[in-house]
C-alpha cells in the first residue's frame, strides 16, 4: 500500500498516457466491428506499418537530433502524415485482400478471422525480412523536458503530446463519425447493413472508408508511440493490439466513446495494477478486470453499437 | 479490379471444381458404404501411421531434421491439440483465442507431481486431464454467457493469464521453468517402447494411441444427445434454447472435454521434452491450432488431422526456405480460406450451407451480403 501512495500520481499520468495510445488503437477495432461485426486481427500491423513508415520519414529528412521550433512543428506533421497515410493505406489493402473476397463469398466470421491472421503473418514476414527480427531505434525528436508537476507526478513534454495528440484524433473521428454524411453511412450500415443498403449506401465504400478510419487513427497511434517509446520492431503490433482489442471490448466494442473510455480505463488499470502487485503481474490483472467487467456488464461498459454511441 | 478479380474468381473455382466434385464423391461414397470397408479403411491409416517413424519416409518427410522429433512434436501434438480444439469451437461453435491454456496446465501438472513428488506418468495423467478439464470449466462457468466475440477475448486473456502466472510464480520454476520431468515408465523390453532421451518414437505411439483413443471419443460423443446439441447450439442459439437444449450446460461439456483434451496432449509432451517453460506456451499456439481447425474443416474430425498435420509438417518440411516459410504460410492461409472457406475438407453438414449460401456458424458474428442479409435482431 505504501508503494500506491509513493505512485499514486506517477501511475495517474502514466495511466493516462499508455491509455491515450490503447484508445486509438481500440478506435480501429471498434469501427470495424460496428460495421462488419468482425475482430480484424491485422489492425496490430496496420499499426506496424505506421511505425515504420514514420521512422523512414525521420531517416529520409536526415534528422538525428530533437530539432527546435518551427522545423520541430514541420517534423511532426510530416511523420503524422506519413504514418496515417501508410497506415490507411495499409488497412485499406488489409480489407481488400482478406476480408472483401470472403465477404463477397459469404463465408464465415471464422474464415475471416483466419485469413485476417494470414494477412497478419505476411504483412510481418515482409517487414521481418526486409528490415531485421531486431529492434529499431527512433532518433530522439522530442526532448523530454520535465514541465511541472502533479503532486509527485512529472508531466513530461511526450506524455502532453501524446495525450493531446490521441485526444485531437478522437474529437476529429468523433466529430467525423457523427457529424458528417460519410459518417452517417458508417453509422447506418453499423445500424442495419440490408436497410442501408436499401437506403442507397454504398457498402463496398462504407466499409472501405472504415478501414481507412482505423488505419488513420492507428497511424496517429503509431506516431505516438514512436515519439514516446522510440522504438519498432517487426512484431511491435502484436502487444499494442492485444491491449487495443482489449480496451475496445472493455469500453464496449461497436462504440466509439466506448473505446475512448476504455482505452484510459485499460492504461490505469495497468499502472495501478503495477503499483499495487508488481510489473510482472500487470497483464494478469488489466485481464482479470476485463473479465470481471464483462461478467457484471456482458457488452462492456458502454455497450456495443456504433449509433447508440450518439446519445 | 472488379472484373480482373471476378475472373480470377472464376478460373479458380471451375479449376478446383473437379477436386472439390471428386472430394464430395469420395466422402459419400465413404459415408454411404458398408461398415467393414469403413473398418478396413481405418486399420490400413492406423498400420501407415505406425510405420510413419521409418527412416525412408522420413527422409523424404523431413530431410533436415529428426523426423520421429518431429512426428512426435509438432505433428501429433497439434493434431491431438487441434482434435480438442475442434470439440469447442467445430462442434460447439464457440471461439476459443486460448487453447494454449490448457496445454499448459497439462503439462505443469506434469512438471510439478513429477519433480517435486515423484509420481509416475501414468499417475499423474489423469490428474493433468481432470486439472484441464477443471480450469476448463471454471473458465466457462462465469464467461459461457458472453457472445462469441467477447468470449474470444475472454479466453485470449486466460491463455495470457496462464502463460503470466507460470511466469511468475515459485511453484511452476518462474521464467526458467521446470527440468528434470520424468519419462514414462518403459513398456517390456521392446525398443519402440523405451521411454529415454534420444528416441522419440516410443512418444509417437504413445501419443498415436491417444489420439486413436480421443478419435473414437469424439466420434462417439458427435452422434451423441450431447453432440447434436452442440450442433443445434452453434447454428442457432437461441432456436437450440427453444427446442429444449440446455445450451449453458452443453457449452461447459464442450470446454471441459476440449480442456481435458489439451490437457491430456500437454501431460505427454512435458513428459517426452525433460524441461519446460512458459516460453513453450505462447499465444501464437493457440493461434495456429484455431489455424489448424480451420483450414482443415471446422467440424470435421478427419479434416482438422490433416489441417494440423499440414501446419505442423509444412515448415520443418521446408526448412531450405527457412525465412520465406511463414511469409508464404501466411499468404496460403489467406488464399485457401478465399477459395476453401469450409477448409480442406468441410464437415458434411457445412458444406450444405455453404452451398446453400448460408455460412453457418452464424452466431460468431454477423456477415454482411447485398443479396441477401440475416435481420439483426439483437441490437
Amino acid at each position: 500500500m505504501h508503494n500506491l501512495v509513493i505512485l499514486f500520481w506517477p501511475s495517474i499520468i502514466d495511466g493516462i498516457t499508455t491509455g491515450a495510445i490503447y484508445a486509438l488503437m481500440a478506435l480501429g477495432y471498434t469501427l470495424v466491428y460496428g460495421v462488419l461485426r468482425l475482430i480484424n486481427f491485422a489492425h496490430s500491423e496496420v499499426f506496424m506499418v505506421g511505425t515504420f513508415a514514420s521512422l523512414f520519414t525521420l531517416h529520409a529528412l536526415g534528422i538525428t537530433n530533437s530539432p527546435g521550433g518551427i522545423e520541430a512543428v514541420g517534423v511532426f506533421l510530416l511523420i503524422t502524415i506519413a504514418a496515417m497515410a501508410a497506415s490507411g493505406l495499409a488497412a485499406i489493402a488489409v480489407e481488400r485482400v482478406a476480408y472483401r473476397p470472403l465477404r463477397k463469398r459469404n463465408s464465415t466470421s471464422l474464415a475471416s478471422l483466419i485469413s485476417a491472421i494470414g494477412m497478419s503473418f505476411f504483412l510481418q514476414e515482409v517487414f521481418a525480412l526486409r528490415y531485421g527480427r531486431d529492434l529499431i531505434p527512433f532518433p530522439r525528436i522530442l526532448q523530454k523536458t520535465v514541465w511541472f508537476h502533479i503532486g509527485n507526478g512529472e508531466v513530461r513534454s511526450d506524455k502532453v503530446l501524446v495525450v493531446l495528440g490521441s485526444l485531437v484524433m478522437m474529437l476529429i473521428l468523433d466529430r467525423f463519425v457523427n457529424g458528417t454524411r460519410l459518417g452517417r453511412g458508417i453509422r447506418a450500415v453499423a445500424q442495419d447493413p440490408s436497410t442501408a443498403v436499401l437506403m442507397g449506401v454504398n457498402i463496398d465504400r462504407v466499409v472501405t472508408l472504415t478501414f481507412l478510419l482505423g488505419g488513420i487513427m492507428a497511424g496517429a497511434a503509431a506516431m505516438l508511440y514512436g515519439t514516446f517509446y522510440e522504438v519498432t520492431q517487426y512484431n511491435i503490433g502484436f502487444v499494442i493490439g492485444i491491449k487495443g482489442f482489449t480496451a475496445a471490448v472493455l469500453g464496449g466494442i461497436g462504440n466509439i466513446r466506448g473505446a475512448l473510455i476504455g482505452g484510459f480505463a485499460l492504461g490505469l488499470v495497468e499502472t495501478f495494477g503495477g503499483a499495487i502487485f508488481h510489473a510482472q503481474w500487470i497483464d494478469v490483472v488489466s485481464f482479470s478486470v476485463l473479465v470481471l467487467v464483462l461478467l457484471f456488464r456482458p457488452t462492456g461498459i458502454l455497450g456495443e453499437s456504433l449509433q447508440r454511441a450518439k446519445a | 479490379m472488379a472484373m480482373t478479380a471476378k475472373k480470377l474468381n472464376q478460373v479458380t473455382e471451375s479449376a478446383l471444381e473437379p477436386i472439390s466434385r471428386a472430394a464430395t464423391l469420395v466422402s459419400s461414397k465413404w459415408h454411404n458404404g458398408p461398415r467393414w470397408v469403413r473398418f478396413v479403411g481405418f486399420l490400413v491409416v492406423i498400420a501407415l501411421a505406425v510405420l510413419a517413424p521409418a527412416q525412408s519416409i522420413g527422409n523424404f518427410m523431413a530431410p533436415q531434421s529428426d523426423w520421429r522429433t518431429i512426428l512426435f512434436y509438432p505433428i501429433g501434438s497439434y493434431i491431438l491439440l487441434a482434435l480438442g480444439l475442434n470439440v469447442v469451437v467445430g462442434l460447439a461453435g464457440m471461439l476459443d483465442l486460448g487453447y494454449v491454456a490448457f496445454f499448459a496446465i497439462g503439462g505443469y501438472t506434469m512438471a510439478v507431481l513429477g519433480v517435486n513428488y515423484n509420481w509416475t506418468f501414468w499417475e499423474i495423467l489423469p490428474v493433468g486431464v481432470a486439472a484441464a478439464a477443471l480450469s476448463g470449466v471454471l473458465l466457462g462457468a462465469p464467461t459461457l454467457r458472453l457472445r462469441g466475440d467477447y468470449l474470444a477475448i475472454v479466453t485470449l486473456g486466460f491463455g495470457e493469464i496462464i502463460q503470466r502466472v507460470a511466469n511468475n510464480l515459485a511453484i511452476t520454476g518462474g521464467p526458467t521453468g521446470i527440468s528434470g520431468i520424468p519419462h514414462p515408465p518403459s513398456i517390456g523390453h521392446i525398443s519402440s517402447l523405451t521411454y529415454g532421451v534420444l528416441d522419440a518414437r516410443p512418444y509417437y505411439y504413445l501419443e498415436l494411441a491417444m489420439i486413436i483413443v480421443v478419435l473414437f471419443f469424439t466420434a462417439r460423443l458427435e452422434k451423441s444427445r450431447v453432440g447434436r446439441g452442440w450442433v443445434a447450439l452453434r447454428e442457432d442459439e437461441d432456436a437450440a434454447e427453444l427446442m429444449g437444449v440446455p445450451t449453458f450446460t452443453f457449452k461447459i461439456w464442450a470446454f471441459a472435454i476440449g480442456a481435458s483434451v489439451g490437457g491430456l496432449s500437454g501431460v505427454v509432451y512435458a513428459a517426452k521434452v525433460i524441461a519446460i517453460t512458459p516460453e513453450n506456451y505462447p499465444l501464437l499456439l493457440s493461434v495456429l491450432i484455431l489455424v489448424c481447425v480451420v483450414l482443415g474443416g471446422s467440424g470435421n474430425r478427419i479434416g482438422v488431422i490433416a489441417g494440423a498435420f499440414l501446419v505442423a509438417w509444412l515448415p520443418e518440411r521446408f526448412r531450405g526456405l527457412a525465412n520465406y516459410r511463414i511469409l508464404i504460410f501466411g499468404a496460403m492461409l489467406v488464399l485457401m480460406m478465399i477459395f476453401r472457406p469450409g477448409g480442406i475438407l468441410p464437415a458434411r453438414r457445412r458444406r450444405a450451407e455453404l452451398l446453400e449460401g448460408r455460412g453457418g456458424g452464424a452466431h460468431l458474428g454477423a456477415e454482411i451480403d447485398i443479396e441477401q442479409t440475416s435481420p439483426e435482431t439483437e441490437v
